[in-house]
């Protein structure tokens, strides 16, 4: 069982940034007006930020690193990790990580690299920095955690179009001593393609073909190079297996729900996230949204979230928080972890 | 728990925007000029909810009315 309590470490501070475009989803033209009203109805978003065409990922994770390191008056010399977790990397190759430390300007002995992984990627990457911390001489770490969902979707496929929102975030972890969290991490990959882009990997690399554009049925057109989601898997999976986990991490830290003053889930879909939530009794008060306003934003957000909606009690206060992510892959994870009062910036529009 | 109790909360979750006065309990779902994959979610948690039965995406794309769907919530409660 991967589960794993990792000392000595805490989050000292997390700032979110999205692009300006706002697209509404009551303008969407490939719904009628009862369809979009039911889409806002189940899914809880009105509204999603996207990125121009020449705005990637680590663009607006960089504008997150450098307030955050900004306001934290970190020295940037200090840091000695950066992991980015996301699945909209710049390119193919090299790993973003690294393009990232330089733009950031941090020395060259600090660890850089990519992780590859979606909606239950905040929490692996924060599992992977936090072990590197405690383990002894690396003191001060970023992690950087984002998608450009926008670019990876078709216009013309209401299953996913709706749904998604691009964000960057920054998250900054150091050694504390007596601090820590308790990690549980999980994966199923005969659900591999519950969530997928088929083509452009070695397994499918890019054709022609790749490119053209079918009906799936009404209302769904794409090509193979766009993602596809299956809407009742991801359903079925996300209400099966993630109370599971949660009650599973709650038996093992010995704790209930009411001992948490956060849980705060990956942003799905409202309906779905409201059922885990009635599931295992957590009140409207302890569980925040950003749905209506930022939509499914893949990796980010959690950390998006708690910037949306917790900003002011994160700076103010210590907060017991249950963190949950879920997704593509099949990967689900959750963090128990009591945060110290942090560093927590408002949304930064880029 | 009985079948006209179900059509009911079906009728009830989507009255409000869609002409559900024809719906009993031999209606064949995938008919309805209204239905689509986001209606199905809708039903999943409303059984969810109500009945504390899970039905997977198999069950009920391989539904046919909503009769079919209350006998599959009945084997399984």
């Amino acid at each position: 069982m991967a589960q794993l309590n990792v000392d000595n470490w805490k989050i000292s501070g997390i700032a979110s940034a999205v692009p300006s475009t706002v697209v509404e989803n009551s303008e969407y033209k490939h719904l009628n007006s009862l369809e979009k009203k039911l889409l806002i109805k189940t899914t809880g978003i009105e509204r999603k930020h996207i990125a121009d065409k020449t705005t990637t990922t680590s663009d607006l994770c960089e504008v997150a690193a450098n307030r955050l390191l900004d306001k934290l008056d970190w020295d940037k010399s200090e840091i000695d990790v950066l992991v980015f977790v996301s699945q909209s990397p710049d390119y193919y190759l090299p790993a973003t990580a690294i393009i990232l430390q330089n733009k950031l300007g941090l020395k060259s002995s600090c660890m850089a690299f990519d992780v590859g992984l979606g909606c239950s990627g905040y929490i692996y990457g924060l599992s992977i920095v936090a072990s590197l911390v405690n383990s002894g001489n690396l003191r001060k770490a970023l992690l950087l955690v984002g998608d450009v969902s926008s670019s990876t979707v078709s216009e013309k496929d209401k299953s996913t179009y709706p749904l998604f929102g691009d964000a960057g975030t920054a998250t900054a972890i150091e050694w504390s001593e007596g601090c820590g969290g308790s990690f549980n991490l999980k994966s199923d990959g005969a659900g591999f393609e519950t969530i997928i882009i088929r083509d452009g990997g070695i397994r499918n690399k890019v054709t022609p073909s790749s490119f053209d554009v079918k009906e799936i049925s009404a209302g769904i057109n794409r090509c193979d190079l766009d993602l596809e989601l299956d809407g009742l898997e991801v359903f079925n999976f996300s209400v099966t297996k993630v109370p599971k986990l949660i009650e599973e991490t709650l038996e093992e830290t010995k704790s209930t729900s009411e001992d948490y003053d956060y849980f705060v889930m990956h942003q799905a879909n409202l309906l779905m996230n409201e059922t885990i939530r009635r599931k295992l009794k957590f009140s409207k008060e302890q569980t925040p949204y950003s749905l209506k306003d930022y939509g499914n934003t893949s990796s980010a957000s959690i950390p998006l979230t708690i910037c949306a909606q917790l900003n002011k009690e994160m700076e103010q206060k210590e907060n017991k928080v249950l963190m949950c992510g879920f997704g593509v892959g099949l990967s689900w994870a959750t963090l128990s972890i009591k945060c110290s009062p942090m560093v927590c910036l408002p949304i930064i529009t880029v | 728990m009985g079948l006209d109790e179900f059509v009911g909360k079906i009728k009830e979750e989507f009255s409000e925007d869609y002409n559900v006065g024809d719906l009993d309990p031999d209606t064949h779902i995938k008919d309805m000029e209204w239905w689509s994959s986001m209606h199905m979610l809708v039903v999943i948690a409303l059984v969810d909810a109500e009945y504390d039965v899970m039905l997977s995406p198999e069950e009920v794309r391989e539904a046919t009315s909503i009769k079919s769907l209350f006998e599959i919530i009945k084997t399984k409660k």
